[in-house]
């Protein structure tokens, strides 16, 4: 509770005046261990994670504070804040912040029961951060235009002549530049290079995110695009899969294409110790956890032994072996490669 | 008739002896400003300044030849350009169609002229992510510039309006008469006649649509037209590198500065001719009809196809949920709240930089003018960044506390402020000013009796146009909020973010209400105040 001790008085104070909100009341300045409360910033959304922030909390006893956020912001948030953040533990919707924040020394290394719970290739190298969940690149189509026997089987088929101004790609978000990672270790450089300057060459349409390459597929605008496949399954909850016009298509396993993009969690450095922060990171890689995100948002446990969604290809199968997607050294290098081709 | 001196051809301003000037030139060049007011306004200008020291820090820490090297890389001058392109158009479209607007309401017998007056500052209450969200819903296939163009255009449009048409209330139309019984054609007679007092108006209305144009990103994004803020974005999100964001957002202020220093050459501030009440003249029924699509654009493009939009993505929601009555009165009081406090802020903040740009010349105010727009050509998540740097830096106490929240609103939103006071100060006659020195008040007692009584309505003005800002903020409000605060903008970004268009519904709707309650009636402010002179 180290700095928010300091500025809990004055956001009661000035929160009760102005909204007449929940501001919590102010605590005495606690010692580490367990005192039943600490702090979380989330970079995945209220809707998802607080049913099971409550699950938790009924559990344990233990009381969330939770800062919601984007991953980006909240990530450049905490290299902001540096020793002095509030926070006790940070989750992110992707491997690259974790990587960022691990680099800038802000994590605290994780005891290994936690951090040897998830296989490697879907977790930190060093324990600094455990992987979460798992969401794999898939290729999103409309339905209506194409079936999934016209769509080729491998990323390299996106690229051809043929596609020419129908893909859809959002090269400035992490979760596509990951994929170009993978396509680096798996297929080398020169391959990776030459795909995406075949991608350029091929008026790619270019988009910000997922989410709008998501919604401009089912949409109808654009015929096909590139995306994670969570996404799909968030929609579909909210209109009905039978609605959806947009599809998904699983490119062959071993292909780049096929890749999982992970989420994942870390204790910030400042609360080295504190049993309930280590609590709430071991409860996301417990069995209950997993099979929340598996049942609630549709992604990939990482933990052995839980089944994965159903209709989702095995994890196995998708498998991407040689990667560490928070190597931001590995993310600088795919980055001049996409710069290169002109895509960013 | 023996009008002594001809007009001067084709010259805006020559107004020639024709009119007696009301007051003498009023930026006394040469006269030094008081001390105090110096101060003050350096203060303020500090305070705006908070984000450029830190991108600075932030920079440096790369070292040049990383900031050269990212300046140079990829697509970030393309970038660049495209900034600079959007703003550019966007400036001129809403300056002709702003001035236009304000012309037909106020000189031509419309009617329900209020009630026009009314719907063209509602798109000011229109959050420009929502605008191309609700347009994508319908037109899916929209991008690239021009759909940016004509969607900025039309939720910004109203920063040229409403002024305008608030100074073509005070301004004399005798004069344009006089022109065209010189044989002028009405577009001429307008442009040398009428647009000179109307001018500083238009002109530091179309600073603020610059200034917009140059840091949206939610329109932009949706619309896929990459700028600088596509850059500065993905250098957050899939760099994770602060310095990167930093040299990008340094690129931005340059082309900000650019801006704010065209402004100050366009903007000539002449003195207002004694203002005598132009009745609005009747045209006929095909006149009118003519006239409509020039009026009624923006509120159709900015407000109601994107409201349209938005209402067929909420008949698709296949889990209507029910509404958290408690929790939406929460975030109405929460965003009531802050855009209370950051309208009050930010005018404190702006008071003195206009009072000192309104009265005197140099260099010095020249800079201390000018760092007090930078706040609104940054992305809020730069803005937000900063104050963190600053909050734990300076004050960690108040870190997380609706005390920084504030504050970075008004460091954000105080350029809103700036233009129309310092236009509002700047009519005050001086003589007023001096009658009152002479009866026996100090300097600061005839400003405050004298001065901004008759400045007030600028000073509402100001006040307004921060509140709606605040209201649709979001990354800064995300960055800096206490934790578990929501506003109406943070609440709808929580169920976008995940396809919950059914819950995100009311919030979008009370967004946009509420936005447009200031919004309505910042198109009546200033009538009241001009009818009076």
């Amino acid at each position: 509770m180290r700095a928010s001790s300091l500025s809990l008085p004055a956001i009661a104070t000035v929160g009760l005046l102005l909204s007449g909100c929940a501001a919590t009341a102010p605590t005495a300045p606690a010692e580490f261990e367990a005192d039943g409360t600490f702090t979380l910033y989330s970079g995945r959304d209220e809707e998802l994670v607080q049913p099971l922030i409550d699950q938790f909390t009924a559990e344990t006893g233990i009381e969330v504070e939770v800062r919601y956020g984007n991953t980006a912001e909240l990530g450049a948030l905490l290299l902001e804040e540096g020793p002095a953040s509030p926070a006790d533990v940070f989750l992110s919707q992707d491997a690259g912040a974790l990587g960022a924040l691990s680099r800038a020394g802000l994590f605290t290394t994780l005891p290994a029961e936690i951090a040897d719970a998830v296989p490697a290739g879907f977790t930190s190298t060093d324990g600094s951060w455990v992987g979460v969940t798992g969401r794999a690149r898939v290729v999103v189509y409309d339905g209506e235009r194409l079936t999934a026997d016209e769509l080729p089987d491998t990323i390299d088929g996106y690229v051809t002549e043929e596609w020419n101004g129908r893909l859809a790609v959002a090269p400035t978000n992490a979760s596509f530049q990951s994929f170009v990672t993978a396509l680096r270790v798996l297929e080398g450089e020169e391959e990776a290079a030459a795909w995406a300057q075949a991608l350029a060459g091929n008026s790619p349409q270019i988009f910000e995110g997922n989410t709008p390459i998501l919604t401009a597929v089912n949409d109808g605008a654009v015929e096909a695009g590139l995306i994670n496949h969570y996404y799909w399954f968030r929609a579909a909850s909210e209109v009905g899969v039978e609605n959806m016009r947009a599809q998904l298509k699983y490119l062959t396993a071993g292909d780049a294409g096929s890749i999982v993009n992970v989420t994942g969690a870390g204790i910030l450095a400042g609360a080295e110790g504190d049993a309930d922060a280590l609590e709430f990171v071991r409860y996301l890689v417990s069995e209950a956890a997993q099979t929340y995100f598996v049942e609630q948002t549709f992604e990939y446990p990482l933990v052995p032994g839980i089944a994965a969604p159903e209709g989702l290809p095995s994890l196995e199968s998708l498998l991407n072996p040689q990667l560490d997607l928070s190597d931001l050294d590995d993310l600088a290098t795919t980055q001049q490669l996409l710069a290169d081709a002109g895509l960013i | 008739m023996t009008i002594a001196p001809p007009l001067a051809d084709g010259v805006p301003d020559a107004r020639g002896p024709l009119v007696e000037p009301a007051h003498p030139a009023r930026p006394t060049a040469g006269r030094r400003p008081p001390l105090a007011l110096l101060v003050a306004a350096s203060v303020a200008a500090a305070a705006a300044a908070i984000p450029l020291v830190y991108l600075v820090v932030r920079a440096a820490e790369a070292g040049l030849p990383t900031v050269f090297a990212t300046l140079s890389r990829g697509r970030v001058l393309e970038y660049a350009a495209n900034s600079l392109a959007l703003a550019a158009a966007t400036t001129a479209t809403a300056l002709v169609l702003g001035t236009a607007v304000a012309v037909v309401l106020t000189r031509v017998r419309v009617p329900f002229a209020r009630a026009w007056l009314l719907i063209s500052a509602l798109p000011l209450a229109v959050p420009s992510y929502l605008a191309g969200y609700g347009w994508l819903v319908l037109a899916p296939g929209l991008n690239g510039f021009v759909p940016s163009w004509l969607l900025l255009t039309a939720v910004t449009v109203p920063y040229v309006t409403l002024p305008v048409a608030a100074a073509l209330r005070g301004a004399s139309g005798d004069l344009e008469g006089v022109a065209r019984t010189l044989g002028r054609g009405p577009l001429r007679a307008f442009l040398v006649a009428t647009w000179p007092t109307i001018r500083p108006a238009a002109i530091a209305g179309s600073l603020l649509v610059a200034l917009y144009a140059l840091s949206d990103f939610g329109l932009v994004a949706m619309m896929r037209y990459p700028t600088l803020t596509w850059g500065i974005n993905a250098a957050y999100s899939a760099s994770f590198d602060r310095a990167q964001a930093a040299t990008l957002a340094l690129l931005l202020v340059v082309l900000a500065l650019v801006v704010v220093a065209g402004e100050r050459t366009a903007r000539r501030q002449v003195p207002r001719a004694a203002a005598r009440a132009v009745a609005p003249r009747p045209v006929g029924r095909g006149m009118l009809v003519s006239l409509l699509p020039v009026v009624a654009a923006a509120p159709l493009l900015g407000v109601a196809v994107p409201l349209l939009g938005l209402l067929l993505r909420l008949l698709d929601a296949a889990t209507l949920r029910a509404i958290d009555g408690p929790r939406l009165l929460e975030a109405v009081g929460a965003t009531v709240g802050v855009a209370a406090a950051a309208a009050v802020l930010a005018l404190v903040l702006a008071l003195p930089i206009a009072a000192l740009a309104a009265r005197y010349r140099g260099r010095l105010v020249t800079a201390i003018e000018s760092v007090g727009y930078l706040g609104h050509a940054l992305p809020g998540i730069v803005v937000g960044l900063s104050l963190v740097f600053f909050a734990l830096a300076v004050v960690p106490a108040l870190y997380q506390s609706f005390a920084v929240l504030v504050f970075a609103y008004a460091v954000l939103f105080m350029p809103k402020a700036i233009g129309t006071v310092r236009a509002g100060l700047g009519d005050v006659p001086p003589r007023l000013v001096s009658v009152a020195r002479t009866l026996g008040l100090s300097p600061l007692q005839a400003w405050w009796r004298v001065t901004v009584p008759l400045a007030l309505p600028s000073l509402g003005v100001g006040a307004l146009l921060v509140a709606i800002a605040t209201m649709k903020e979001l990354p800064a409000t995300l960055l800096l909020r206490p934790t578990g605060v929501q506003t109406l903008a943070t609440e709808l970004w929580n169920r976008t973010v995940v396809f919950e268009f059914g819950a995100a519904a009311p919030y979008a709707a009370l967004l946009v209400l509420i936005a447009a309650v200031p919004a309505m009636v910042l198109s009546g402010v200033r009538s009241a105040a001009k009818e009076e002179l």
